[in-house]
């Protein structure tokens, strides 16, 4: 088994593996460097309309219309994971996709795994960038672990119930023919 | 019963899949302990004391006979030959190998079955009336709505690492034996002036270490919302639940902490964005699933018929015990739904054999068209009897020894695994259980206590929920000694209670010589006609801890 353990993060933007051009900085210090850097929201705040920030949003940031409103222009909204475990982030980028029609880029970062890569799209990432440790391959063969889902979520606007009305609409048709 | 469609059978074979690689990538060490672990409990596998285990799902408790015959081999093929019904309705089997789950679950698939979400914290196996669909008390037929919340939890992309677990139980009828005031949501089914259906939630009760009974969050909501109204109130539960403290992590402390008017608003205040959405059900959605649980054919039942019955019931007294104790009242006259008590001697209270779950197949085709439902008291009912088999389907009963005429009484009594199987537990439950059957096996005794239901658990974790008993038994662990606490007046149902703990706890060997200290307290004082339960809130815990301590 070939060693996979890097210390380059697997990046995976919209389905496919990519080159990530953003610098992560959890603790800034000034002065940041003239390239593209994620940083704390509050860090982010102090120039907004830096294109070359975007904003992190911690697991337990509240996503208020206030916050939404002040993030909309924001080139990428990285979310954190800071443990796998912690599902709160699923709800904050349905939120900025459903509710606050956020369209650019939503990021995954921190603990990342190829395990939940599935669902983290499903709600609207659209950007994964995994964990040092985590195998790219594994990864994009966990992005199709199922190929349908009952509920409707980012990636699919109706419920299978919906699906399965329409189809038994086609079938009565066909039958008639 | 639900049968699956192209999409039910295509998601449960590629859940298969995924997890056999899941399986493969943590053998081969490219997954580590930590982190298989939340995908392996998603999956039901959990790692015991002693070996593995797998729990089964069985979703609000209806089952097949075929789907029963299958959970047999299973547990003949890769088991010890045995399985265990829980409080929850779903299956344990305490002895797989752990690679061998992975074709566990395809066999499952193969009979439509899974064990999805049968732990982990996510949206749990939804619970319901096991006399759904037959009850003489039912509004609504909770089964249909069972299956849509199945359909809406199962994978749910927002809602599979939750603070900590998340359990529905649902009824339709007017008295509550799905415990939903014990719930982490409750849903009570009813129907308004114009025969809609209208749906009562609670929310924010539990058992476990700090028990709650849940409160009301909604009184009539119209069914069209259902789902889009447990996902606002799901997601409000995900970002606000607490996260800091495994303890206080389920939904109750978040209702208790908000309080149920503040946690209401905030539910609103989301489901004003979801309401009318994509999720919003459709008449045609329902009736659709509704044609999965119609009735079946029921041959009509003639007055002779009912009355050679009647007639043997006042005849012969053991039939008459057995259709008085085990024997439930059916919408359709001269139809009986039967309960099959899985405590007996010998056998670990919920526990059945692959032989006699083999059997109880073939009794389930032969006496009640091919179906079956798990209880949460841990026992089996054939919900479609025709009187005029009764008697026949009691004899067969009798030779399998699942006829005792128990059911309600002491004796049917409510136990987890504890600490023979079970990682969790302080102390053991079962030989607690064969005691205590032992020593009132005498069944005047029995029927002269009336209803008592005893539940014990080994752990505060509560799967026995020895704080909804009429007695309470909690095993816990001082110094790395087994030792029981007893609480009293715990009760489910409509009138759902939990138990106050009578005093210090006592070593095993105590436990059956304090339990009849208090029966025999409650046998001087009760009144002509009152229960334990009944006696208990009218006198309190004063003379039965004066008697347990003297």
């Amino acid at each position: 088994m070939p060693d996979q353990a890097t210390n380059a993060r697997p990046f995976i933007f919209e389905g496919r593996p990519a080159e990530d051009h953003w610098t992560m900085i959890r603790e800034p210090e000034s002065p940041l460097p003239d390239a593209p850097a994620i940083v704390p929201l509050a860090a982010w705040r102090e120039e907004a309309s830096n294109r070359q920030r975007a904003p992190l949003l911690g697991s337990d940031t509240e996503l208020t219309p206030e916050l939404a409103a002040e993030l909309a222009n924001a080139p990428l909204i990285a979310i954190d994971f800071p443990k796998f475990t912690d599902g709160r982030g699923y709800s904050t980028a349905r939120l900025l996709r459903e509710r606050f029609g956020y369209t650019g880029e939503i990021r995954a970062v921190g603990d990342v795994l190829v395990d939940q890569v599935f669902f983290l799209t499903r709600c609207g990432f659209d950007a994964l960038s995994l964990r040092e440790d985590q195998w790219l391959e594994d990864a994009l063969q966990a992005l199709n672990a199922f190929s349908r889902a009952y509920q409707p979520a980012v990636d699919e606007p109706e419920p299978l119930f919906r699906h399965r009305l329409r189809e038994a609409v086609r079938e009565a048709e066909t039958s008639m023919v | 019963m639900y049968r699956y469609d192209t999409h039910d059978q295509t998601l449960v074979n590629e859940r298969v899949a995924q997890f056999r690689d899941q399986m493969n990538r943590y053998l081969a060490g490219r997954l580590s302990e930590e982190e298989f672990l939340p995908l392996r409990v998603q999956n039901g596998l959990y790692v015991q004391r002693h070996a593995p285990m797998l729990r089964i799902a069985i979703p609000y408790g209806m089952l097949a006979s075929y789907q029963l015959r299958k959970l047999g081999d299973l547990a003949r093929d890769y088991d010890r030959g045995y399985g265990h019904f829980t409080t929850r309705t779903n299956l344990q089997l305490n002895w797989p190998k752990l690679e061998t789950v992975p074709d566990m679950l395809a066999e499952l698939a193969s009979v439509q079955m899974h064990a999805i979400q049968t732990s982990g914290n996510d949206i749990r196996n939804t619970s319901s009336d096991q006399f759904a669909g037959v009850a003489e008390d039912e509004d609504v037929d909770p089964r249909p709505w069972c299956e849509l919340i199945r359909q809406w939890s199962t994978f749910h992309p927002e809602f599979t690492y939750l603070p900590r677990k998340f359990k529905i139980a649902v009824t339709g009828s007017a008295e509550d034996r799905a415990a939903i005031l014990v719930h982490d949501v409750g849903l009570r089914l009813w129907r308004d002036a114009h025969g809609e259906v209208r749906v009562k939630i609670l929310a924010g009760g539990g058992l476990g270490r700090t028990p709650m009974i849940g409160e009301v969050v909604r009184e009539d909501l119209p069914w069209q919302h259902l789902l889009t109204y447990l996902e606002a109130l799901v997601r409000v539960y995900n970002q606000f639940g607490r996260r800091d403290n495994k303890f206080k992590a389920r939904i109750k402390i978040l209702v208790k902490a908000l309080g149920v008017d503040e946690f209401r608003r905030r539910v609103d205040a989301e489901w004003a964005h979801l309401k009318d959405g994509p999720q919003t059900l459709t008449r045609q959605t329902v009736e659709d699933m509704q044609h999965h649980f119609i009735d079946p054919e029921r041959r009509p039942i003639s007055e002779e018929a009912i009355a050679g019955y009647e007639r043997l019931r006042s005849e012969n007294r053991a039939f008459a015990r057995f259709v008085t104790n085990n024997v439930h009242g059916h919408k359709v006259p001269g139809y009986k739904a039967v309960t099959l008590s899985l405590k007996r001697s010998g056998h670990s209270p919920g526990d059945l054999t692959w032989e006699q779950m083999h059997q109880v197949a073939d009794l389930a085709d032969e006496y009640s068209y091919g179906e079956l439902r798990v209880t949460h008291e841990q026992n089996l009912v054939l919900s479609d009897v025709a009187v005029d088999q009764m008697k026949a389907l009691w004899d067969r009963l009798g030779e399998l020894g699942l006829a005792n005429p128990t059911v309600g009484t002491l004796a049917d009594l409510i136990c987890c695994p504890g600490g023979d199987y079970c990682g969790l537990a302080n102390a053991k439950s079962i030989p607690v259980a064969h005691a205590i059957q032992e020593r009132f096996e005498d069944l005047d005794f029995l029927y002269d206590l009336g209803p008592v239901e005893l539940n014990i658990s080994g752990c505060m974790n509560a799967c026995g929920h020895h704080h909804v008993g009429n007695i309470g038994i909690l095993g816990v662990d001082k110094k790395g000694e087994e030792w029981y606490q007893i609480s009293l007046g715990g009760a489910q149902g409509n009138e759902a209670s939990l138990g106050k703990i009578l005093g210090p706890s006592f070593s095993r060997d105590k436990v059956p010589e304090v339990i009849d200290n208090v029966l025999q307290v409650y046998v001087g004082e009760r009144l002509e006609g009152e229960t334990f339960v009944e006696t208990y809130r009218r006198i309190g815990l004063k003379p039965f801890k004066e008697r347990v301590y003297a």
